[in-house]
């Protein structure tokens, strides 16, 4: 799989429903990922996910696209703010 | 009981004012400049005797810690610190204040904010070495009792100390400058007892990090010289090596919070080039056993402690355990010093190393306004080294989903949030009012799909 150096919308909107279904199955979620709002919280209020749960995705973030979260050097807040923050971050890191 | 032995014993134990306490990411920080630290925080604390130390940085918390000891504070050491359990908090000891080095924190306490000066300032006790009443209670450990109120468990500093050694012992740290990297907070028992106490009474340093990811738990090996121990659970441990990371070796593993199964401890032993100790410990007794899973099920006491069945009941005593209490785990002695445990007693909840108990959690649920009736269990489908979720079934016919877990999550650690959490118009009650396992199953399989 190749990528593109700017992704297109369409790009982000087909890994944003990708990296949903990611995390639906790495949490075993009651929910199909197309109904996870993008701009929803993933922790607290939105989709719930805790400390536990954030390793769990990127875990498997990191075995499908190639490349290590680390906390000390990124804001890890940010980053898992909601899905569309995550997918964004794929996109800017991906090696595969 | 009493213990011979001298009337206060040191804090930290190392043998120098240059021994190393501490790694921070710009270096070691040596024991001089630690009690600089502790000396220069210990000034200018609140007057209120509980402290609930929420510092994240392990060596922050760990001179607070100190700091207290000195000033002779108490550390809380509760398991969540959610909104509801910090009124609970308060209820207990209403002088307490809350020590944070995180200026957004939302803690609903008197907050004292830890500031680090670019220089330890000098001062006549700069060196001193403080030394700690035997009997001086360190900390209260709270673990959910069944009546929605946390039992508070004194700690003090003598048998924490005799703990600790027989720790240090049988971890074989015991005269070498190990570094211990923790994945688990030092608010926890187990990062209280095995990230910060195990350094500081035994001449070993702390990194002053908590790494979370497994690119950050290589970095965190990386930084620090060897010998260094990596302090962490079955769940860290299997992300650590499912992630494919390059992993530096370490001289040895410790594991706890959770059973970890053999298979795990081998490929972990194999991939960091070092034994794997596990500890077996509770609130009540402290560090209780340890085994070498890779090599054995069989779990070995610590030094001077013994098992005592009586009644059908498992009692640990002598060594660190001041009073005889009762394991309420599943325990099989076998032979001298040695036991097999065959289960978690099936009230207790223990999820990615935070413990509860169904007790608690379901009068939690059930003091939700609009909740008619409503119960958490443990699914059957336990995995072994992963992380299973409490599954609740309620009755709240005026509740929606939303609200519901909002309400929880302000009363219970969002780990013992119900997954699924499924709606009933009743409870599957039998005659006598108990809920039969094999009842709550079959309304998950029926009711908890395709929510």
């Amino acid at each position: 799989m190749t990528q593109a150096a700017t992704p297109s919308s369409a790009d982000l909107d087909a890994l944003r429903l990708e990296v949903a279904g990611l995390v639906v199955e790495a949490l075993n979620l009651d929910t199909a990922p197309e109904s996870i709002p993008a701009d929803d919280s993933l922790f607290g209020e939105g989709l719930g996910l805790d400390s536990i749960d954030i390793l769990e995705v990127a875990l498997v973030v990191s075995k499908r696209y190639g490349f290590q979260l680390r906390a000390d050097n990124e804001d890890n807040v940010k980053i898992f703010r909601s899905l569309r923050s995550l997918t964004e971050y794929v996109a800017a890191n991906r090696t595969k | 009981m009493t213990h011979p032995g001298p009337a206060t014993l040191p804090l930290p134990a190392h043998a120098t004012p240059d021994g190393v306490v501490a790694w921070r990411h710009d270096g070691p920080v040596t024991v001089e400049r630690f009690l600089g630290d502790v000396w220069h925080l210990a000034s200018g604390l609140p007057g209120g005797e509980h402290v609930l130390n929420v510092c994240a940085d392990r060596y922050r918390f760990t001179v607070g810690l100190a700091a207290s000891l000195v000033c002779g504070k108490i550390s809380l050491l509760p398991s969540t610190h959610t909104p509801e359990t910090v009124r609970q908090l308060l209820a207990f000891a209403p002088d307490a204040f809350c020590l944070t080095d995180s200026p957004a924190c939302d803690i609903d306490l008197p907050q004292h904010h830890f500031f680090e000066s670019a220089v330890a300032a000098p001062s006549p006790e700069g060196c001193a070495v403080p030394m700690i009443d035997v009997d001086q209670i360190v900390a209260y450990v709270f673990t959910s009792g069944s009546t929605g109120t946390p039992m508070p468990h004194p700690k003090t500093w003598g048998p924490l100390v005799r703990n600790i050694a027989a720790e240090a012992d049988r971890l074989g740290l015991v005269g070498k400058p190990f570094t211990l990297i923790g994945t688990v907070p030092p608010q926890h028992m187990y990062g209280f007892e095995s990230t910060v106490l195990l350094a500081l009474l035994s001449g070993g340093a702390i990194w002053s990090g908590r790494p979370f990811y497994p690119a950050d738990i290589a970095g965190a090996l990386d930084a620090v010289p060897r010998p260094r121990v990596l302090v962490s659970t079955p769940f860290h441990l299997r992300t650590l090596l499912a992630a494919d990371a390059t992993v530096p070796p370490a001289d040895l593993v410790v594991s706890a919070t959770a059973p970890l199964s053999g298979n795990l401890a081998v490929a972990v032993e194999s991939q960091l080039q070092c034994p794997l100790i596990e500890i077996y410990g509770c609130t009540e007794t402290g560090q209780t056993a340890t085994r070498r899973t890779a090599e054995t099920a069989e779990w070995q006491l610590m030094r001077g402690l013994r098992l005592s069945v009586e009644d059908g009941k498992v009692w640990a005593l002598g060594g660190h355990v001041e009073t005889p209490t009762v394991l309420s785990d599943i325990i099989e002695p076998t032979s001298g010093d040695c036991f097999l445990l065959h289960g978690r007693s099936a009230d207790l909840v223990n999820i990615a190393g935070k413990r509860s108990s169904l007790g608690y959690l379901n009068h939690q649920l059930n003091a939700i306004p609009g909740v008619v009736d409503g119960s958490f269990f443990m699914p059957d489908d336990e995995q072994s080294d992963g992380v299973t979720r409490l599954t609740a079934v309620v009755v709240a016919p005026d509740l929606d989903r939303a609200t519901l877990l909002q309400a929880l999550r302000e009363r219970i650690d969002p780990l013992f949030l119900p997954r699924p959490l499924i709606f009933a118009d009743a409870l599957p009650r039998n005659a006598t009012g108990k809920l039969p396992r094999a009842a709550l199953e079959e309304l998950r399989r029926t009711l908890g799909s395709g929510e």
